[in-house]
C-alpha cells in the first residue's frame, strides 16, 4: 500500500538548547575581531589584519597558551596523522589510487601502502602495477588510516593492517567531519547486530557484522551473498538514527548511536525521518547522554 | 542528471534490499519520502510553490502575461515551461551543463500538459484571436536528490493552484476593444487544477520497481518509466527513460502501481494545499531561512 506523507514546512529549531557546560563558547564569523591584544600568535582559521587578530572561518575560538585558532563548525576534512578514514576510489593511476575523502584535495593511496593478498611482504613489481584495477576499482569503498599529510594539505593513506581494506556490502552516510567525535577506536560492533565504522572524514559506514573474525577479515573478494532481512532492518534503523543525530547536530560516537537506536525502537524505521519523531528520539538520546555524564 | 558512483557491493546490497521490500532508509517499494510543500514563496509572481522531497528542492514560479493566442487555437490561452538547472544543485550544472537536462524536463512537461483536459485553457482567453493569458511556468532546480520529475510536477501543480490571474473586462469603446483591469488587487480568477496530472517515476531495480528513488537507487536502476497520472487514476502520458530494456509484463505492473501511487499522491497534495489555504493570512511563511 502506497504511503505518501506531505506536510507544510515548519521553522526548524534544534531540539533542547542545552546550557553551555564548559563556559561560554566564543563564536565568530569571518571578519570578526578575536582580540586586539598583540601578544597572541595566529593559528588555523585566523589572520593578522593591521595588528588585530581576525577570524577567517566561522566557528569557535580555541586558545592554547599564546596560540589562538578558530575551529570551524562546517568544514572539509583536514587530515591528521593517525585518523581513520573511509574513502571512495576516484581514479586509478600509475602506482597509486586517488581516493575521495571529503577534503579539499583528493587523498592518495600508494600501491606500496596497500597490503597484498596473502600478506606477502615484497617490492611491488610491474605485474602488481598492471593488476591494480583487480584490487581496487573506481567507485570502491575502502577504510584506511592517514599515514602522512603533504605540504599542500593532501593526505596520504595506508591500509597496512588487516582491519583496513576494501569494504563490502553496507550503507554509507556522509556527514560533516566536525560531528564525528575523536575516540580511541572507530570500528564498533554494536550490540544491536550491526557494525559501524566512524570515519574521521565524516563518512560513516554501516555494515552487517561478519560472522568470523579471522586473519583474512579484509580480503579483496567481497561477499555478494544476500544479507538477511533482520540484519537489513538493523542497518536501516542505524542509518536513519545517524541521519537524525546529524540533523539535530549531535556528536556521533558509539554510545550516542546506540542510545538513539534504543530510543527509536518504538517507531517504524521509515518514521524516524519524520521531523517530529526525529526531535523526540534525539531529545531522549540527549537526556540519556547527560544522565550518563552526570 | 546528477549521479553518484557506487561500488559493486553497495549496488548489490540495494538491489537485494528492494527484492525484500526494505530499502536503505526503511521505506517500502511504494513509499515516498516525506515531502514539504509551501506556496506563495516568491512575491512578484502570480503564483509560486516550493517542494522539498528528501534532498530534492524545487522552486516553481508562474507569471501570467497577456499575449496573442496561437493561430490553431484562437480561443485558448497556453502555458510555456522553462526549466533552469542551477549550479547550486550540483557542480555538473555549471555553465551550460544543465541545459540538456533542463530541455528534457521542459519537453516532458509540455507533453504532460498537452492533453486538453489537464488545464482549462479556454478560461485563459480574453478576446478570441486577439488577447489571451499566457502562463509562463519557470522551474528552478535548487538541489538534486533523486526523483526530479515527481517533485517538479508536484511543484508545478501547487504553483498553478496558487496562481491568481487578475480579472480583466473587455470594453467596446468607439469600435475598438479596450481591456480594463479590475481596481481591486484581490479580484482574481483561480485555475482549476483538479485534472492536472502528476508525474510518478517508477525505477526498475532488479526484478522489482520502486517509487521515489534516491540518487543511490537511480544509480542501480537501468530503466525507469515516467507516468503522468491524474487524480482519478487516468494515465495521460507514458515515457520510458534509461538505457535498459523493460519487459511488457513489467510495464503493465508498473502502470498499475503508478496509478495506485498517483491517486494517493494527488490526495495527499490536495489535502496539504487545502490545509495551507485554510490557514489564510495567519500562516507563517517559512521561506528559505527556516
Amino acid at each position: 500500500m502506497a504511503a505518501v506523507t506531505m506536510r507544510l514546512p515548519v521553522a526548524r529549531n534544534v531540539a533542547g538548547q542545552s546550557a553551555p557546560r564548559d563556559g561560554e563558547k566564543h563564536l565568530v564569523v569571518p571578519g570578526d575581531t578575536i582580540t586586539m591584544d598583540t601578544g597572541y600568535m595566529s593559528g588555523h582559521g585566523t589572520y593578522l589584519d593591521e595588528e588585530k587578530l581576525t577570524a577567517s572561518v566561522a566557528g569557535a575560538v580555541e586558545r592554547v597558551n599564546k596560540l589562538v585558532c578558530v575551529k570551524a563548525l562546517k568544514t572539509r576534512y583536514n587530515g591528521e596523522v593517525g585518523d581513520i578514514v573511509v574513502g571512495r576510489i576516484t581514479e586509478v593511476q600509475q602506482k597509486r589510487w586517488k581516493v575521495e575523502t571529503n577534503s579539499r584535495l583528493d587523498s592518495v593511496l600508494l600501491l606500496s601502502s596497500m597490503n597484498l593478498p596473502g600478506g606477502e611482504l615484497r617490492r611491488r613489481s610491474a605485474e602488481d602495477e598492471l593488476a591494480m584495477r583487480d584490487y581496487l576499482q573506481e567507485g570502491d569503498l575502502i577504510s584506511a588510516e592517514v599515514q602522512s599529510v603533504f605540504s599542500d594539505g593532501a593526505v596520504s593513506l595506508h591500509t597496512r593492517s588487516l582491519k583496513y581494506g576494501k569494504l563490502g556490502q553496507g550503507v554509507l552516510v556522509q556527514v560533516s567531519p566536525s560531528l564525528v567525535k575523536r575516540q580511541k577506536t572507530h570500528f564498533h560492533d554494536l550490540p544491536c547486530g550491526a557494525s559501524v565504522i566512524l570515519g574521521n572524514n565524516g563518512f560513516i559506514w554501516i555494515y552487517p557484522t561478519p560472522e568470523q573474525r579471522n586473519e583474512e577479515s579484509r580480503s579483496f573478494i567481497t561477499s555478494l551473498e544476500p544479507v538477511p532481512l533482520s540484519d537489513r532492518e538493523v542497518i536501516s534503523r542505524i542509518r536513519n538514527c545517524v541521519v537524525a543525530l546529524v540533523t539535530q547536530k549531535l556528536m556521533l560516537f558509539d554510545t550516542s548511536i546506540l542510545f538513539c537506536y534504543e530510543a527509536s525502537l518504538g517507531h517504524q524505521i521509515k518514521d524516524i525521518l519524520k521531523p517530529e519523531v526525529m526531535e523526540e528520539i534525539v531529545l531522549e538520546t540527549r537526556q540519556r547522554l547527560l544522565a550518563l555524564e552526570g | 542528471m546528477a549521479s553518484v558512483v557506487l561500488s559493486e557491493a553497495e549496488k548489490v546490497y540495494i538491489v537485494h534490499g528492494v527484492q525484500e521490500d526494505l530499502r536503505v532508509d526503511g521505506r517500502g517499494c511504494e513509499d515516498y519520502r516525506c515531502a514539504e510543500i509551501e506556496t506563495d514563496v516568491v512575491s512578484n509572481t502570480s503564483g509560486s510553490a516550493r517542494v522539498k522531497l528528501g534532498h530534492t528542492d524545487i522552486l516553481v514560479g508562474v507569471k501570467a502575461e497577456m499575449g496573442t493566442p496561437k493561430l490553431e487555437k484562437p480561443d485558448e490561452g497556453y502555458l510555456e515551461f522553462f526549466v533552469d538547472c542551477s549550479a547550486n544543485a550540483t557542480p555538473e550544472f555549471e555553465g551550460r551543463g544543465g541545459e540538456e537536462l533542463g530541455a528534457e524536463i521542459a519537453n516532458t512537461l509540455y507533453r504532460v500538459f498537452s492533453t486538453e483536459s489537464s488545464v482549462d485553457l479556454k478560461s485563459l482567453c480574453i478576446n478570441p484571436r486577439e488577447h489571451c493569458w499566457v502562463l509562463y511556468v519557470d522551474v528552478l532546480l535548487l538541489e538534486c536528490g533523486g526523483n526530479l520529475f515527481d517533485a517538479i510536477s508536484l511543484a508545478v501543480k501547487a504553483a498553478l493552484f496558487n496562481t491568481r490571474i487578475p480579472k480583466v473586462r473587455v470594453l467596446e469603446v468607439e469600435g475598438s476593444k479596450e481591456i480594463e483591469l479590475s481596481d481591486d488587487p484581490y479580484d482574481c480568477i483561480r485555475l482549476n487544477v483538479d485534472d492536472v496530472p502528476c508525474i510518478v517515476t517508477l525505477s526498475k531495480i532488479g526484478y522489482r520497481h520502486v517509487v521515489d528513488a534516491t540518487l543511490q537507487e537511480e544509480a542501480c536502476s537501468l530503466a525507469s518509466l515516467l507516468l503522468a497520472v491524474t487524480s482519478k487514476g487516468a494515465l495521460t502520458s507514458v515515457k520510458k527513460m534509461g538505457k535498459g530494456s523493460l519487459d511488457p509484463e513489467s510495464i503493465f505492473e508498473m502502470m498499475e502501481t503508478g496509478r495506485r501511487v498517483g491517486k494517493s499522491l494527488h490526495a495527499a497534495l490536495q489535502k496539504t494545499l487545502d490545509e495551507e489555504e485554510s490557514l489564510g493570512t495567519s500562516r507563517q511563511k517559512v521561506g528559505f531561512l527556516g
